[in-house]
C-alpha cells in the first residue's frame, strides 16, 4: 500500500484530521501545564477519564454519546484537583494522585459490577483512532475551536500564571479562575484524546510535545508552535507508520514523539552546547 | 504631590506555626523609599505580601492608594519584584522582553494585547536600565544581576506609584547590590514612585531609604533614618553598631 493510497480511505482521513486537531489542542496546553508543573495532570485525568467511562457504558451511553457522561465528570475532578491543591494543604503531585485514585477504582468497581471488563472499556484504555466515527471529528472539530478560541483570549493571562502566580496576582489578574480555565480546558482535551491514544498514553500527549520544544525554544510563542508542530507531525507521522507497519496507532503516535523528543535534545546540543547541561 | 500610598492598621498575620506579625500600624506618604529590616524571620516578607493581599490578614486591615485592600483593584499603580532566585524557573522559555511585557499586563482589559505602542515601552525601560542588550535572551541564560534587573524592568514597565521589593539584592555580590539601591534610589528621586523595599541590610539600605521600618513581629521602630540610629530602642538591639549604621549614611 502507498501513502496516496493510504491517505485514499476515509477512516484513515478522519483519523488525521481528529488527531491532528486533538493533538494540537494537547500540545499546546500541555506546554502551560509542564511549565506550572502540573504535567501529571493528564494522568490522574485519565484515570477518572476510565471511570467515567464505566458510568457511561453502565448507563449504555456509547461511542460520541459517551462524552455526555464523561466530559461533566472528568471536568469536575480537574477542579476538584485545583481546589485541592489551593485549600486541602496538599502539592499538585499528591491532589493528582488521590483524583487518579479515586477515578480508577470507581472504574474497575463500576466495571466489575457491570459483569466485568468488556471490549468497549479495554478499547478507551489503549484508544482506537481509526475507528473514529464522523460525528466524534466533528464533535473534536468544535471542541478544538472552542478550546483554542478560549486559549487565544486568555494566552496572556496564561502565560503570567505559569511564569508566576505571584506576580500575576500583584498584576491584577484573577489567578484561581485563569488556573480553573486551564485545567477545564485540559479535562476536555483529555477527554477528546482518550479515542486517539488511549488512556494509559493521555500524558504523553500532553507531555512530549512540550518537553521537546522546551530544549529548542527561544520565546515562549515559539515554544508553544513548535509544541504544536512537534504534537501534530507526531500524530500524522505515527497513525501512518502504524497503518504501514500494522502496528497499534496510540504507541505509534507516542513513541514518534518521544523520537522527535530525543531528536530536540541533539539539536540542542548542536546549537547550544554551553547551554545544554 | 502629597499623599497616603500605604496604610496598615493594627494588622496582624498567622500561619499554622503561629502569629507572624502583631498589630502593625504604619502609614506611608507619596514620595516615602522606606527599608523594611528586621532579623530573620521577623515578618519582613509576610508583611509586605500581606500589603499586596498575597497572605491573608487574620485581624486589622490594611490599604493602598486610600482604598481598602479587599476592593482595591487598581493595580497598574503597583510595581511588585520578590525574591527572585524563588521566583524564575530557569527552564522557563520566555524572553527578557516577553518577561518584562508582563508587566505591562495590569493596565490591559479583556481581551489583553500588547501593541506596538507597549513593545517601544518594554524597549524604553530596558534602555533606561541599560539591559538593552539582553532582550532576545532567555530568562534562565542571565546572572543574578542581570535577572534581577530584568525583573525590576518588570516591575516598573507600567510606571507605577508604589513599587514594592522584597530581598531583591539577596543573591548578589555587595558591589551589584550597592548599583541596585542606587538604581532604585534614582527610580524614587526622577520618578517620585514611593518604594517599600525589605531587606537584611540595615546598613547598605540606610544610604537610600528615607525612612527605616525594623520589625520584629511588631513594629520596633519607624521614622527617619538618622533617628534610627540615635533611638535608644536601636542602640539597645545594635549597641555601638547603631554609630557604625549612622557613619555608613554620613
Amino acid at each position: 500500500m502507498n501513502l496516496l493510497e493510504i491517505l485514499s480511505y476515509g477512516f484513515i482521513q478522519r483519523a488525521l484530521l481528529a488527531g491532528t486537531l486533538i493533538a494540537l489542542l494537547c500540545s499546546v496546553l500541555g506546554v502551560f501545564l509542564v511549565l506550572r508543573r502540573l504535567s501529571l495532570i493528564g494522568d490522574g485525568l485519565a484515570h477518572v477519564t476510565f471511570g467515567s467511562t464505566a458510568i457511561a457504558l453502565a448507563l449504555k451511553f456509547y461511542s460520541a454519546m459517551s462524552l455526555l457522561v464523561t466530559a461533566p465528570i472528568v471536568m469536575l475532578a480537574s477542579l476538584g484537583i485545583l481546589k485541592l491543591t489551593e485549600k486541602g494543604r496538599l502539592s499538585g503531585d499528591a491532589a493528582i494522585g488521590l483524583v487518579s485514585a479515586l477515578g480508577i477504582s470507581a472504574g474497575i468497581i463500576l466495571a466489575s459490577v457491570g459483569g466485568g471488563y468488556n471490549v468497549d472499556l479495554l478499547s478507551y484504555l489503549f484508544g482506537n483512532i481509526l475507528s473514529i466515527k464522523k460525528e466524534e471529528v466533528v464533535i473534536a472539530g468544535f471542541l478544538c475551536l472552542g478550546v483554542m478560541l478560549l486559549l487565544t483570549l486568555y494566552y496572556h493571562e496564561l502565560f503570567a500564571i505559569s511564569f508566576s502566580d505571584e506576580l500575576a496576582k500583584v498584576s491584577g489578574i484573577r489567578t484561581s479562575f485563569i488556573n480553573s480555565i486551564l485545567v477545564l480546558l485540559t479535562a476536555l482535551s483529555v477527554v477528546l484524546a482518550m479515542k486517539l491514544v488511549g488512556i494509559m498514553l493521555i500524558s504523553s500527549l500532553l507531555i512530549v510535545p512540550a518537553a521537546g520544544a522546551l530544549q529548542l525554544a527561544r520565546g515562549f510563542k515559539v515554544c508553544i508552535v513548535l509544541a504544536a508542530l512537534q504534537g501534530c507531525s507526531s500524530v500524522i507521522i505515527g497513525i501512518i507508520i502504524s497503518i504501514m507497519s500494522n502496528l497499534p496507532a496510540s504507541a505509534s503516535i507516542v513513541m514518534v514523539n518521544l523520537l522527535f523528543f530525543a531528536a530536540a535534545c541533539v539539536v540542542r546540543r548542536i546549537i547550544y552546547p554551553r547551554n545544554s547541561n | 504631590m502629597s499623599g497616603e500610598i500605604v496604610r496598615a492598621e493594627l494588622l496582624s498575620c498567622s500561619y499554622r506555626e503561629g502569629q507572624v506579625l502583631e498589630d502593625i500600624s504604619f502609614q506611608v506618604e507619596r514620595g516615602d523609599y522606606v527599608g523594611i529590616v528586621g532579623p530573620n524571620g521577623s515578618g519582613k516578607s509576610t508583611l509586605v505580601k500581606a500589603l499586596l493581599g498575597l497572605v491573608r490578614i487574620s485581624k486589622g486591615s490594611a490599604s493602598l492608594f486610600g482604598t481598602p485592600l479587599s476592593n482595591f483593584r487598581n493595580w497598574s499603580k503597583v510595581g511588585y519584584l520578590p525574591q527572585s532566585l524563588h521566583l524564575v524557573n530557569p527552564i522557563f522559555p520566555a524572553t527578557v522582553h516577553e518577561t518584562v511585557g508582563l508587566g505591562l499586563l495590569s493596565l490591559k482589559r479583556f481581551p489583553k494585547r500588547l501593541n506596538r505602542a507597549d513593545n517601544i515601552k518594554i524597549d524604553k525601560t530596558l534602555c533606561e536600565l541599560g539591559i538593552s542588550e539582553l532582550k532576545h535572551k532567555l530568562i534562565g541564560e542571565l546572572s543574578g544581576g542581570q535577572l534581577q534587573r530584568v525583573l525590576l524592568a518588570r516591575a516598573i514597565v507600567n510606571d507605577p506609584e508604589l513599587l514594592v521589593l522584597d530581598e531583591p539584592t539577596a543573591a548578589l555580590d555587595p558591589e551589584t547590590r550597592d548599583r541596585f539601591y542606587a538604581m532604585i534610589a534614582d527610580i524614587n528621586n526622577s520618578r517620585g514612585v514611593t518604594v517599600l523595599l525589605v531587606t537584611h541590610d540595615s546598613g547598605a539600605i540606610g544610604e537610600y531609604a528615607s525612612k527605616m521600618l525594623y520589625l520584629d513581629k511588631k513594629i520596633l521602630f519607624y521614622g527617619s533614618f538618622d533617628e534610627f540610629c540615635c533611638s535608644p530602642e536601636m542602640s539597645s538591639l545594635f549597641g555601638e553598631h547603631s554609630q557604625h549604621l549612622m557613619c555608613h549614611r554620613h
